[in-house]
């Protein structure tokens, strides 16, 4: 038990667009949960305007996108145009879904810390999460 | 002296039980978790009288005559960008070989908004084609004869709605409707467990469908009213036995709602159709097609009572398991649908998609998609596979697994109607936690390497090369955009809207909604106009997410 109390890191897990592939950003939810992160699961079909505002309301220091529908380049970068219009860049964003090589290295560029696609190991997004908050779990 | 022979079966259980195990950690359960014996004999084949294709329980097929009579029809699933040149791919696959064309929508369509709408932004033609009115089906099948072919609509929120545009396209091509073969998905119940395609609550949605079934069958008497799909519920993580069971469930409250409205159940029970996944674990998958047959004859025919063959004959399509392929040399994914193909053959597919190698990074290039019908080409005529009905037949292993599908299924339907059946059990999330646990529980068994992929969690390579995928031009959102409005702005405004008022009228009673939405979209009313329409009578639907 950490002797000073640490705030346990909040992660809005969320799927924008309008795809319904729920599959993988369910199984990732239960597993940040289960390595003790608070997860809130926004459900299907927000806007990059719904996902900050839960994040806000939240007060999560983490945003997770689930994509599957090719919109990614669109929506993502939304996501953090919307959240520097909130003055609340401190907020790290990443990423999964079906996007292709090319669109990582792009969609890094414009402020994306992370993205992971299909076949990642549960195990390498909380590693990732663990360095990017060292002092932060639950 | 006589030496007795000893039991050869004990002789073999004693010399497996001696001897080596692999040490690799791997399930020898199938992947849905079924356990299985090492060894099947004649002691673990069912009891049961002989069966034959073509009769009931149709276990061994519809078909008395299997793939001699017919082969499946190669039908790739396919769309994308403008329907300018999505019509181009398909004259490309029709010249290829392809016997039967299957339009992919994209998302704003299938949400049934249009491509102006400020939630399209991005999503437009990325993973299908866009379509928002009349005109645009009129492009997407120009030069193609609907009276010739038959075409499959995935589509199911808005399914009215195109399958009054394909009739309106072939009333402009002289092609009467009775003459119109072909399937529409219009499964909204699945929608709800799985896919998530959902617009209205359970209630309007369950009344567009049987309004569709109910007008196709005196209007449109060869379509396939509707698919009734698994494919989306075993993509999203379930089990082969939640599949077959959830899709069936699903089709038995489609036939209650029909019985409802007062039909009968021969009038449109041969017109159902479904739609499985075909998935790696070869035998399953076999043992999954063969039972669904065997359990859809047998309710069809006993507790609904139907009197007619065609009735109790199970029909489906099949598509290759888009889950099981990897972005990680994906190569190795001409391997893993050819595979999977052949289990839908063995298990007698009507029809058949077989996923390109490159769907699971972006829709398939001009060569991925040929490589992927030349699959389906191979197996039909080099293999030897369609000579012979139901190869399988008698297989120790293969009629005990479909005997455990059988009867895991009606468990589920035990279950389901504890529950007070199909919609209850959605809107208590009983099935969407099924999947759910069931794609935990599977990813857990890659994560302990209990389960392999290969070139994911073993025999992976560094440094892949990229390999070449098709890209949507941006610029077509923007295009298509202007297209949308044009129509909007050159068409009979008066005539629209009155069509659109008498929609909405009838959508507030009870009269079939498909004559109106028919004529709606003769007057080019949008997609996104009509849906707007039904969606202020009909409100719409929220699902509480369960992680």
């Amino acid at each position: 038990m950490s002797s000073t109390a640490v705030r346990p890191v909040r992660i809005v897990v969320a799927k924008v667009g309008l795809d319904g592939h729920d599959r993988g950003v369910k199984v990732v939810a239960r597993a940040l949960r289960d390595a003790g992160y608070e997860v809130i699961y926004t459900g299907l079909r927000q806007t990059p305007e719904m996902v900050v505002d839960a994040a806000l309301q939240e007060d999560a220091q983490v945003i997770g996108l689930s994509i599957h529908s090719g919109a990614h380049m669109t929506l993502f970068p939304a996501v953090v145009a919307e959240l520097k219009r909130r003055k609340a860049t401190d907020i790290v964003v990443f990423g999964g879904g079906i996007i292709p090589d090319d669109d990582i290295a792009a969609l890094k560029k414009r402020g994306v810390a992370e993205i992971f696609t299909p076949g990642t190991p549960l195990q390498e997004i909380v590693d990732w999460l663990r360095k990017r908050f060292p002092e932060a779990t639950r | 002296m006589k030496v007795r022979a000893r039991d050869p079966k004990q002789v073999w259980q004693e010399e497996f039980e001696s001897g080596a195990v692999r040490e690799d950690n791997i399930e020898t359960s199938t992947i849905s978790g079924i356990p299985l014996q090492p060894l099947y004999t004649s002691e673990d084949r069912p009891t049961r009288p002989e069966e034959y294709p073509g009769q009931f329980p149709y276990t061994r097929g519809i078909h008395p005559s299997g793939y001699r009579g017919r082969l499946w029809t190669m039908r790739q699933f396919s769309g994308f960008a403008t329907a300018e040149e999505t019509n181009r791919r398909y004259k490309y696959l029709l010249a290829n070989g392809q016997t039967g064309l299957s339009v992919a929508f994209d998302m704003p369509t299938l949400m049934g908004q249009d491509s102006d709408a400020p939630t399209s932004r991005g999503e437009v033609g990325h993973c299908g084609v866009a379509i928002d009115s009349l005109a645009d089906m009129e492009t997407l099948f120009a030069g193609i004869p609907l009276g010739d072919i038959t075409t499959s609509m995935t589509i199911n929120s808005p399914a009215a709605i195109l399958l009054c545009m394909y009739i309106g396209v072939a009333e402009k091509q002289g092609v009467p409707a009775s003459q119109l073969g072909g399937t529409l998905q219009n499964d909204i119940l699945k929608e709800f467990i799985a896919q998530k395609e959902f617009i209205f609550p359970p209630a309007p949605s369950m009344r567009l469908v049987v309004d569709s079934i109910e007008y196709c069958a005196t209007e449109v008497p060869k379509w396939n009213t509707i698919s009734i799909s698994g494919y989306h519920i075993r993509e999203a993580g379930s089990t082969a036995a939640q599949e077959l069971a959830f899709t069936l469930a699903d089709g038995m409250a489609y036939v209650d709602a029909c019985l409802e409205r007062g039909m009968h159940i021969d009038d449109f029970a041969s017109r159902l159709s479904f739609f499985f996944d075909a998935h790696i674990d070869f035998f399953e998958e076999i043992a999954k097609f063969r039972a669904a047959r065997r359990i859809w004859a047998r309710w069809i025919r006993e507790r609904y009572g139907a009197q007619q063959e065609r009735s109790w004959k199970l029909r489906f399509h099949t598509q290759t398991a888009g889950v099981s392929l990897t972005a990680q040399q994906p190569e190795l994914n001409i391997a893993r649908t050819a595979i999977e193909a052949l289990a839908a053959v063995l298990g007698g597919t009507q029809s058949l998609h077989t996923n390109a190698m490159d769907e699971v990074l972006a829709l398939p290039t001009d060569k991925a998609a040929r490589l992927a019908l030349r699959t389906q080409q191979l197996l039909a005529y080099e293999t030897g596979v369609a000579n012979t009905i139901d190869p399988l037949g008698g297989s120790y292993f293969i009629e005990a697994l479909t005997d455990e599908m059988e009867r895991q299924a009606e468990a589920y339907f035990k279950r389901i109607d504890e529950i007070g059946g199909v919609i209850p059990a959605i809107e208590a999330g009983f099935f969407q936690k099924e999947i759910a646990d069931a794609a935990f529980r599977y990813q857990q068994e890659l994560e302990q390497k209990r389960r392999l992929m290969v070139g994911v969690n073993e025999f992976t390579v560094d440094d892949e090369p990229p390999i070449e995928i098709l890209r949507i031009d941006p610029r077509l959102e923007s295009e298509q955009i202007a297209r949308v409005r044009d129509v909007r702005a050159k068409r009979d405004q008066a005539k629209c809207a009155n069509a659109l008022e008498r929609m909405r009228k009838a959508a507030a009673g009870t009269d079939n909604l498909m004559p109106y939405i028919l004529d709606a979209v003769r007057a080019y009313a949008t997609e996104g106009e009509i849906m707007q329409a039904l969606i202020e009578v009909f409100g719409t639907y929220t699902e509480t997410a369960v992680v």
